[in-house]
């Protein structure tokens, strides 16, 4: 980074630790603060997308559509959800494959499965036996944020149906009375006014999506935990910045991130939950009501 | 290949250490699927060791913690709130991490406190066990959590309730042994109940974090990770594993919803609070 | 004679061209130094394996890359195709070879040694707590013995884990061990004389690979028939590293 580290071993104090701390890996321990805010950035929305699509499904008339709906918003009530993240990906991935297999290279004979191997036709290899390295780390993301978004995708859905199921039935057959179609009334009125009842829960479930993103460790992304391990650990003089094992000091760093980060999606849903209640019929609303009163 | 009676007596206690069964686990090719579903099936034993303990003794600690943040007291409160927020607001994945490489730091020939007249050695090999270091973690953690919810509850017991007692004459004590403990442990119940689901679902972190494991004595979900890294094929361990972790479920429900029923019990019956399912998920 | 060695020859170079189209990944683990690491001042993989695969690559006219993976799942991950290779510190066992093929050693036969801290009893390797990195030999052997084994995701926490009194003592190849050694003033020692294990590191290929396990292997033979193999693992290895001979 800088032109006297050239030589760290000669440095000492403050110009040692400014060397060490812009090394190549530190910067990348730097930018893996990055893919775990991407990954919350994406998570978020297609969670939110999977969401309402499961608890309109859980509501469908149409039965096997609610059991698909219904099935899915349960799903990660009783299964550990590191479970769906170490399961998800390895299974997407040789879905993927044998999909591609079967429709790409209809030709060929022999087994997918030869003893401990699994074999696929080169063209259906994803991705491509080719492709660059960041096309393989691109590829290793999606499906962690894909495993992100089912998982959450089923708690978002849990609470959506919950706030749809709040918003007053009067006000449902009210629009109903005048004239109003099913898919109109829940546009017009169940749709704007759930999402009082949604953002508690939606709150909590961002500061848990948050405070999930360290199991990205665990589905081989190089993310802050893996980083914080993988510097902090003992460094022999075959390394460039020789040193003992500071892994707590890592650690700590990691931990003060993630409080921070919780501390300030705190603050910011309090305003919001604050702006949202304005002149609803809801108790937070009376409150504000009263105390303007 | 073990025929299946031979995997049920070599694995199902092999989580508590090989002089319980076999050696080594079962390999590569050699996995059968009856070896699955009965090593994963002995890991559970840590997974419930884990939830239980921790569970009885953070509700302790978690009913002091929200006494203390909903006291008057600033020097009771700022303390409280401020562990509450330290373990609910980080990952409790790195919080494994944190504690453990804490926990290392102490000597290990022992702390010695000077009592005056005697000096008392502490001994602290211990402490990076799994079964004790990382017990200590879900027990603080869950403590935080569940102080949050019961703090929750103390808010929301009916004044009129207090005020009835005031009313009666009962003392301090009474009135919060009598009416304010059981009205918050009632309203605190249900999500109580999520707390402890989700706590027994947290135990499967315990292994895949900083502590080792020994002998290769490890929970379900460590076992189901060695079977889907050996044979290659996720289909069957993580399966197995999801099935085992429902069924957990549906006890640890049909327990507590045991006692939400007495807790309940002299309320008519509408007015009692029907128990629902809404766990709180990762931490 | 001279015209089967040409024909020899010609069907070497027609593989080669056949495989020259392919990017050839090689999976390592990056955590193992001086066999493989992350050189923290560029960031890239680093190590004997390193040198020792960029160099088959070009003498078997291959593009290679390389890609860092953690030891765990680094046979299941070849397995299922995210890479061709695997150059991580392997020893070829007969248990691996069941489920990957291997290449001709690169390493030959290494020794394995207890390291402890200094004043350890040597009763501690019949007796004691030792630990070794998971789903290596070395925990394979521990876990055989009679001593408790305790089990680490990475090797560098092994060592850690003798310092901080979590273990008695460290089993791991020894040239692994030995910087941390010789860095310790003193602090760790090693136990018992070295113990054999292993058949040498070699390259891991998936079992159905064989054209690649063959371009590989002859790419090996050429650098131990020039000696510049020899040359590397004194580089990366130090000056007492048995060589080939």
């Amino acid at each position: 980074m800088f032109a006297y580290c050239a030589d760290p071993s000669t440095l000492t104090g403050w110009w040692w630790f400014s060397c060490y701390l812009t090394s190549a890996t530190h910067i990348d321990f730097y930018q893996s603060f990055g893919v775990v805010l991407l990954l919350l950035a994406l998570a978020a929305p297609s969670a939110l997308a999977l969401g309402m699509a499961g608890a309109m499904a859980a509501r469908a008339r149409f039965w096997p559509l609610a059991l698909v709906g219904r099935g899915y918003v349960n799903m990660v009530r009783g299964i550990p959800d590191i479970i769906f993240f170490l399961f998800v990906p390895i299974a997407l991935d040789q879905a993927i494959e044998v999909i591609f297999h079967y429709s790409l290279c209809p030709g060929w004979t022999e087994d997918i499965w030869q003893g401990n191997d699994f074999r696929v036709c080169e063209e259906a290899r994803t991705p491509a036996p080719g492709a660059p390295v960041w096309v393989r780390q691109t590829y290793g993301f999606i499906l962690a944020l894909i495993a992100f978004a089912l998982v959450f995708g089923a708690f978002v859905a849990n609470t959506l149906k919950g706030a749809m199921d709040a918003v007053p039935h009067a006000q449902v057959e009210t629009a109903e009375a005048y004239g109003m179609t099913r898919a109109q009334a829940f546009r017009r009125v169940v749709l704007p006014q759930m999402w009082i009842y949604a953002l508690p829960g939606l709150s909590n479930l961002w500061m848990i999506l948050t405070k999930a993103t360290p199991l990205l460790f665990l589905l081989g992304i190089q993310d802050i935990v893996y980083w914080a391990r993988e510097l902090g650990g003992q460094k022999t003089g075959h390394f460039t910045y020789p040193h003992p094992d500071w892994r707590l000091w890592y650690f700590l760093v990691v931990l003060a991130f993630y409080l921070t980060m919780t501390w300030g999606s705190q603050k910011f849903f309090d305003r919001l939950m604050l702006r949202v209640n304005r002149g609803q019929a809801t108790a937070g609303g009376e409150a504000q009501r009263r105390a303007a009163a | 290949m073990n025929t299946c009676t031979e995997s049920f007596q070599t694995l199902i206690l092999r989580s508590l250490g090989r002089e319980y069964g076999a050696q080594q686990l079962p390999r590569g090719l050699d996995i059968t699927f009856c070896d699955q579903v009965f090593l994963i099936a002995s890991g559970l034993v840590w997974n419930i060791y884990f939830a239980a303990l921790a569970l009885l003794a953070g509700f302790g600690l978690a009913v002091l913690l929200a006494l203390a943040k909903g006291s008057p007291l600033g020097w009771l409160r700022k303390p409280a709130e401020a562990f509450i927020f330290l373990f609910r607001g980080s990952p409790l994945f790195v919080q494994f991490f944190f504690v453990y490489e804490t926990l290392v730091l102490l000597p290990r020939e022992g702390l010695t406190l000077s009592l005056g007249l005697i000096d008392l050695t502490l001994d602290t090999q211990w402490t990076t066990r799994a079964w004790a270091g990382a017990l200590f973690v879900l027990f603080l953690n869950t403590s935080a959590y569940s102080a949050e919810i019961f703090f929750g509850a103390l808010k929301a017991v009916p004044k009129g309730d207090i005020e009835a007692a005031d009313a009666y004459g009962l003392s301090g004590g009474q009135k919060f042994r009598r009416i304010t403990w059981p009205t918050m442990l009632r309203l605190a119940w249900p999500s109580y109940t999520n707390e402890a689901i989700f706590l027994l679902h947290a135990t499967t972190l315990v292994f895949f974090s900083a502590f080792p494991t020994r002998q290769q004595m490890g929970d379900a979900l460590y076992y189901a990770r060695y079977f889907a890294d050996q044979t290659f094929n996720p289909f069957i361990a993580y399966p197995i594993v999801a099935a085992y972790f429902v069924l957990l479920t549906l006890v640890v429900i049909g327990l507590f919803g045991i006692i939400n029923r007495r807790l309940n019990r002299h309320l008519p019956r509408a007015a009692r609070a029907r128990l629902r399912f809404r766990p709180q998920y990762i931490r | 004679m001279k015209t089967l060695l040409l024909s020899a020859a010609v069907i070497a170079m027609a593989a080669t061209g056949a495989l020259a189209q392919q990017v050839v990944r090689i999976g390592s683990e990056g955590a193992y130094p001086p066999y493989n690491f992350i050189n923290d001042a560029t960031g890239e993989l680093d190590g004997y394996e390193r040198a020792l695969g960029d160099e088959l690559c070009r003498r078997a006219n291959l593009t290679c890359e390389w890609i860092i993976n953690d030891w765990d799942s680094i046979i299941p991950n070849l397995v299922a195709g995210n890479y061709d290779a695997i150059m991580a510190g392997m020893s070829i066992t007969e248990a691996r070879a069941q489920i990957i093929s291997f290449t001709q050693n690169y390493i030959l036969p290494e020794n394995s040694a207890y390291l402890a801290l200094a004043g350890t009893d040597a009763g501690v390797v019949a007796s004691g707590v030792i630990s070794a990195q998971s789903n290596t030999i070395q925990a394979g052997y521990i876990a055989d013995s009679s001593a408790t084994l305790v089990e680490f995701p990475t090797p560098e926490e092994t060592i850690a884990a003798v310092r901080n009194g979590e273990v008695d003592a460290v089993f791991a190849d020894q040239s692994y061990l030995e910087p941390f050694q010789a860095e310790s003033n003193g602090e760790l020692v090693f136990l018992t004389d070295p113990i054999p294990l292993g058949g040498g590191v070699g390259m891991g290929l998936r079992q159905s690979d064989t054209a690649l396990r063959e371009a590989f292997d002859a790419a090996i033979a050429s650098m131990k028939a020039d000696g510049t193999i020899n040359a590397l693992l004194t580089e990366w290895f130090g000056p007492e590293q048995p060589l080939y001979q």
